[in-house]
């Protein structure tokens, strides 16, 4: 029995790691891009970025996985994602991107404004142009600035990824829980926690030896 | 001819005149003091010489060359305005060091950066890359920390962090260098570390134009003083009659605050 569920967990935990991975291969650079559109000094472009991003940051990652598994089909009469497991997956993960892109893009924007002013002036008035100013001067210090808080968001999410289970995605949790329904185990869902914990204390560890490779300067 | 000639010097910002007209001129090798109440235009002056504010109206020439001329509708390009800010530097009060650089990484960026630009630089990079450092680790012994090269602005103090800004600012050899109160954000100890070195540079012929509110100091190492007040030169001339004895009203009333 306990290599069934072993197996069964594993498998469910490589699809919360898929989930995991490709959510941070899109999010972060869509939420620099979404970071410099809030920034924009076109209004045009500021105020609609501004306004998506109140909207994925003020409701639910939950609801937004609906809607968008749900919404085409729905809405539009054409389910593009397809009836099978690919499709939710599909979903899945373009909602998580679009939610964790908003939130990092919050995360990039107060770390880019939080420069002082003088670092950008101090390289122009050395006359580096503004992609030296940019990769030698700033982006560094921003980094610095922003792995406490990516480093939060990151460990919120490992334990968001199991709300693709309400578009049906096979993930941990949802095979954890198969076992109360067709064997009345409940151990299979507390040792789901096991992977959870293991892999958001590795992630720590990381996170602290990231944070420590950057101490050797002050922001 | 003069090194430097400022003339007419406009900036608004939304409709508020802060310079209002300021035109001077300068030689190679002089040291220009500027002192003025707070708010009178003085940063905005040399922000505008560097190009980190566009002026008004005016015209700015260094050498003859005309760097910016308001009559010119086309504007500047990019990079104009970076070759334009190569003519000067510019040491800020706040320092504004790079904190991720060792004073030695502050003061050889900028060269190794502008290094990539020259024709030869692929066929020579190294042999460039050590001038640079060589030149750099010379620069910061000419301001006395030729022992703190591998110090993170962190680990310095104000006065020091000071010093390696101007090391900085010399290492691209402007034609002119400007000084926004160098001494204002320090510790009154820690002044007199930094009025030396730029004592020193003025003894070395440097053309440099300096914003302070050390008057004495001024009065030693300038050869002329200028006074800004509300977006003009109320008065200029050398520091025996800007600081001792003042023509105008307004900078009688004006030093009258620093007597002790
Ligand atoms: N970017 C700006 N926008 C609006 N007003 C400014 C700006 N920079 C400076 N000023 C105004 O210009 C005036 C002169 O400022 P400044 O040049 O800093 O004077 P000083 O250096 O002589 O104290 C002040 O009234 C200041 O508020
Ligand atoms: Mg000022």
């Amino acid at each position: 029995m306990f290599q069934t569920v072993l197996l069964s967990l594993t498998e469910g935990f490589g699809k919360t790691l898929e989930i995991f991975v490709l959510t941070l291969l899109g999010a972060v650079p869509l939420g620099l891009l979404i970071a410099f559109g809030s920034m924009s000094r076109f209004r045009i472009l500021g105020w609609p970025v501004k306004l998506v991003i109140w909207i994925v940051r003020g409701t639910p990652l939950m609801l937004q996985l609906l809607i968008i598994y749900y919404g085409p089909g729905l809405i539009l009469g054409n389910n593009w994602w397809g009836s099978g497991a690919s499709g939710r997956f599909t979903a899945a993960i373009i909602a998580f991107i679009f939610n964790y892109a908003c939130y990092f893009s919050e995360i990039y924007r107060g770390g880019i404004e939080g420069v002082p002013r003088g670092q950008r002036e101090a390289g122009q008035v050395l006359g580096m142009t503004n992609t030296q100013i940019f990769f030698r001067v700033t982006l560094l210090q921003v980094v610095k600035r922003i792995i406490p808080p990516m480093g939060n968001e990151v460990i919120t999410l490992v334990k968001d990824t199991s709300l693709a289970r309400v578009i049906s995605v096979y993930e941990i949790i949802w095979n954890g829980q198969a076992f109360i329904k067709s064997q009345g185990l409940i151990w299979p869902l507390f040792f789901t926690g096991l992977f959870y914990l293991l892999f958001s204390g590795a992630l720590t560890l990381l996170l602290g030896w990231v944070e420590k490779k950057l101490d050797y300067f002050k922001v | 001819m003069a090194l430097l000639q400022v003339q007419e010097l406009r900036k608004s910002f939304d409709g508020l005149q802060v310079l209002k007209g300021v035109s001077f001129e300068m030689n190679q090798g002089e040291t220009v003091s500027i002192i003025g109440p707070s708010g009178g235009g003085k940063t905005t002056l040399l922000r505008c010489l560097n190009f980190l504010e566009i002026p008004s109206g005016g015209r700015i020439a260094v050498g003859g060359e005309t760097l910016f001329d308001a009559e010119n509708r086309r504007g500047l390009t990019e990079k104009e305005i970076r070759q334009n800010r190569l003519h000067f530097g510019l040491v800020f009060q706040s320092f504004n060091l790079f904190p991720q650089y060792t004073a030695l990484g502050n003061v050889s960026l900028a060269p190794r950066l502008r290094a990539k630009e020259r024709p030869d630089y692929k066929a020579r990079h190294k042999e460039l890359g050590e001038e640079i450092e060589a030149r750099s680790v010379d620069l910061l012994k000419r301001v006395g920390l030729g022992d703190k090269l591998n110090y993170y602005p962190h680990q310095l103090s104000g006065g020091q962090q000071q010093r390696v800004a101007i090391a900085r600012a010399l290492a691209l050899t402007p034609d002119v260098l400007f000084f926004d109160e160098p001494t204002s954000a320090l510790d009154p100890e820690l002044t007199g570390e930094v009025l030396n070195v730029i004592r020193q540079l003025a003894a070395a012929k440097m053309t440099m134009v300096v914003v302070t509110h050390e008057m004495s100091f001024a009065a030693a190492v300038s050869d002329k003083v200028l006074f800004i007040d509300g977006g003009v030169i109320a008065e200029e001339g050398p520091p025996e009659q800007v600081l001792r004895n003042p023509l105008e009203e307004r900078t009688r009333q004006f030093l009258r605050g620093y007597e002790k």
